[in-house]
């Protein structure tokens, strides 16, 4: 178990590139504390893999130092550092047994074989595999193969960190939720560093304390799930996190008003008269359809998801999200959005501007 | 609904029969027909015992001495060649044009005619002449492929090598290419040894090509005749008459049709028999790793 820290890392798959969009993984500084859980959130090809294998060593950074409880290990290779990882795709070790699987990162430390073969036991009934660790690996299905590799990153318990690379991709729904909630009380029981990659907003916000949102090479925020919620520090995190995303609309912003296309909206807090690209952004669940107050929409469609019924409509020639609560009625004589003032956040070139005048950005806490 | 009958179809497939039968349905039946009879100054002579060709060769020394032979060559490139050809594969670079260079190097003794490949090594193994028979017999090193029957083995033997690792190695390389990068990293991060590492990932996914190599290298070499025959016909002696060499002794050299059409027919055979059985129970192994 310990502290890792980022220094100054960047990395390019280019040699020699200087450029800032050669970067797959931008200039970064940052500590993961010791026995937390992260999730590492964000689109396809945005670094969040490259990141994760910094960490475990099979990536040398092409800048910046990866530090374990202050030692720096930039330069260790992943054997020597000492860290589990799991990969989206199963590998397991087809000749071998399911037993042999388990065992195999603990052989290879040259453990001792009554305590190995307790602890396989053991995480063989935490991944529900008990029944099958004589048979060979091979010919298990994607599911069971996931769960294998799954086992083998949980067995050694002095591990530095815990990586999980979308590991849940191959498995089906039932079995993500349950191996999720495994591996959320493991991390209780153990205490490990832990992270977890994904592109599952559902699996980011149920897995961890904390949460990075990666968008473009570049860690946009991190914060508590609520956080994220609340007060997305960047445009992008407003939209990836919530279903529907967050509402982001072009507006000029003068103290405690926002003009959009002539009409006013009122905030909750005033900002000055911030420059670059302004835009406000407005959560669904903080929108209402109203009949005579706010400013004109013109709904497109319904659609009812049960617990609420999500409504795009039309606002001036862009779409705009709104969630309305089960049993409210929708009628045509809706014409009209009105937003909550306390729950708008404003942007000046996709960074969130906090209230008193001050800038969040790459700069700034988020990093 | 009632089905049409048309015999025409029949003869769709006669192109095939026709194709086969002299191809190889009507040879080999003009050969066991050899192999039952006695042929003498072209007429045919009905014999006593319908396989006296065959029992007279299972009792002569001969015919054993150069399966045996035949055998301990097999044998022994399988050996060298395979293993051989895991480790050039495992060194070949992975990507890039050091790969595709590597493979077009690899793959030029595979083009070489048999024939050529034997005169290639009869030059280069001549005491006089040659580089290497005339580097080793400067260094005092007794070398002589025409009279010693060790340096007659060794020169076979490694220009069997020389001719054929490419096909192994070229073989295992592509076995090699088709495992994903995960397993290796998930190696690393499970702290194996180099020696694991080939022993749990490279060589279960590289063994359904070895098998093919393995076979391909069995059948090719029992059958070998052209090169062994280029570089020492046979000798010294008899020491690298291998089972078609001495076949073909047998129906060309002496004229003994009968017995040699057996041959044949054995020859044939056993090559048969060893194939099914080798391929037969790697399969078998690969099921019952999957209950």
């Amino acid at each position: 178990m310990a502290k890792i820290t980022l220094d100054n890392l960047a990395h390019s798959y280019l040699p020699g590139a200087t450029r800032e969009e050669d970067f797959a993984l931008k200039e970064l500084n940052h500590d993961w504390n010791d026995g937390e859980a992260y999730a590492l959130l964000g689109a396809s090809g945005c670094g969040k893999s490259t990141l994760l294998n910094i960490i475990s060593g099979l990536l040398r950074p092409s800048q910046g130092r990866v530090l374990f409880d202050g030692v720096d290990v930039t330069d260790a290779p992943t054997a020597a550092r000492n860290i589990a990882q799991v990969f989206q795709f199963p590998v397991v070790y087809d000749t071998m047994s399911v037993r042999d699987n388990l065992a195999f990162p603990l052989r290879n430390r040259g453990a001792d074989p009554t305590y190995i073969a307790n602890r396989v036991q053991q995480i063989a009934r935490m991944i529900g595999m008990e029944e099958q660790l004589g048979r060979k690996a091979r010919g298990l299905t994607a599911d069971a193969k996931q769960k294998i590799s799954l086992g083998r990153g949980m067995v050694r318990e002095d591990v530095n960190a815990l990586l999980f690379d979308e590991p849940l991709t191959v498995i089906d729904p039932h079995m993500k939720w349950e191996l999720r909630t495994q591996l959320k009380s493991l991390h209780h029981e153990f205490g490990h560093t832990m992270i977890y990659v994904t592109h599952d907003q559902t699996e980011a916000l149920t897995f961890a304390d904390k949460v990075v949102v990666m968008h473009d090479g570049r860690v946009v925020q991190i914060g508590t799930p609520e956080e994220l919620f609340e007060r997305p520090d960047h445009t992008f995190v407003g939209y990836f996190i919530g279903s529907p995303g967050m509402n982001v609309i072009p507006a000029r912003v003068e103290g405690r008003t926002a003009h959009i296309n002539g009409s006013e909206v009122p905030l909750g807090h005033g900002y000055g008269a911030p420059g670059g690209k302004v835009e406000i952004g407005v959560r669904p669940e903080f929108a209402e359809l109203t009949e005579n107050d706010g400013l004109p929409v013109k709904i497109r469609r319904v659609e009812d998801v049960g617990r609420h019924k999500i409504v795009r409509a039309d606002f001036f020639g862009t779409e705009l999200n709104v969630i309305a609560r089960e049993g409210q009625n929708i009628g045509p004589d809706m014409t009209r959005v009105r937003f909550d003032p306390a729950r708008i956040n404003v942007y000046a070139d996709d960074w969130r501007i906090a209230p008193d005048g001050g800038q969040t950005g790459p700069a700034g806490e988020a990093a | 609904m009632e089905k049409t009958l048309n015999q025409k179809a029949w003869l769709l497939v006669l192109p095939v029969l026709v194709l086969v039968s002299f191809s190889a349905v009507i040879p080999l039946m003009t050969v066991v027909n050899y192999a039952i009879q006695d042929a003498f100054a072209g007429e045919f002579y009905p014999l006593e015992n319908k396989f006296e060709w065959f029992s007279m060769l299972l009792e002569s020394e001969r015919m054993w001495s150069a399966l045996g032979r035949q055998a301990a060559f097999s044998a022994i490139i399988l050996a060298i060649e395979v293993p051989l050809g895991i480790i050039v594969a495992l060194n070949m670079p992975k990507r890039g044009a050091w790969a595709s260079f590597c493979l077009v190097v690899m793959s030029l003794p595979l083009l070489i005619p048999w024939n050529v490949v034997g005169t290639i090594w009869q030059i280069f193994g001549r005491v006089d002449i040659g580089l290497l028979g005339y580097v080793l017999d400067s260094l005092n090193i007794p070398y002589n492929y025409t009279q010693d029957f060790l340096s007659a083995w060794g020169t076979v033997i490694v220009m069997d090598v020389w001719h054929w690792t490419s096909l192994v190695a070229l073989l295992a390389y592509a076995g090699l290419q088709s495992i994903p990068d995960a397993y290796y990293q998930a190696a690393k991060i499970d702290q194996a040894s180099r020696w694991k590492v080939f022993r749990y990932i490279e060589l279960p996914k590289m063994s359904g090509v070895l098998t093919i190599a393995i076979l391909l290298r069995f059948m090719d070499s029992f059958k070998i005749y052209t090169e062994p025959f280029v570089l020492t016909g046979g000798g010294p002696g008899n020491a690298t008459t291998f089972l078609s060499i001495d076949l073909v002794k047998m129906a060309l050299g002496q004229f003994d049709l009968g017995p040699a059409a057996a041959f044949s027919i054995m020859y044939f055979l056993v090559i048969l028999l060893i194939s099914w059985v080798f391929y037969t129970v790697m399969t078998n192994l690969d099921k019952k790793d999957g209950v």
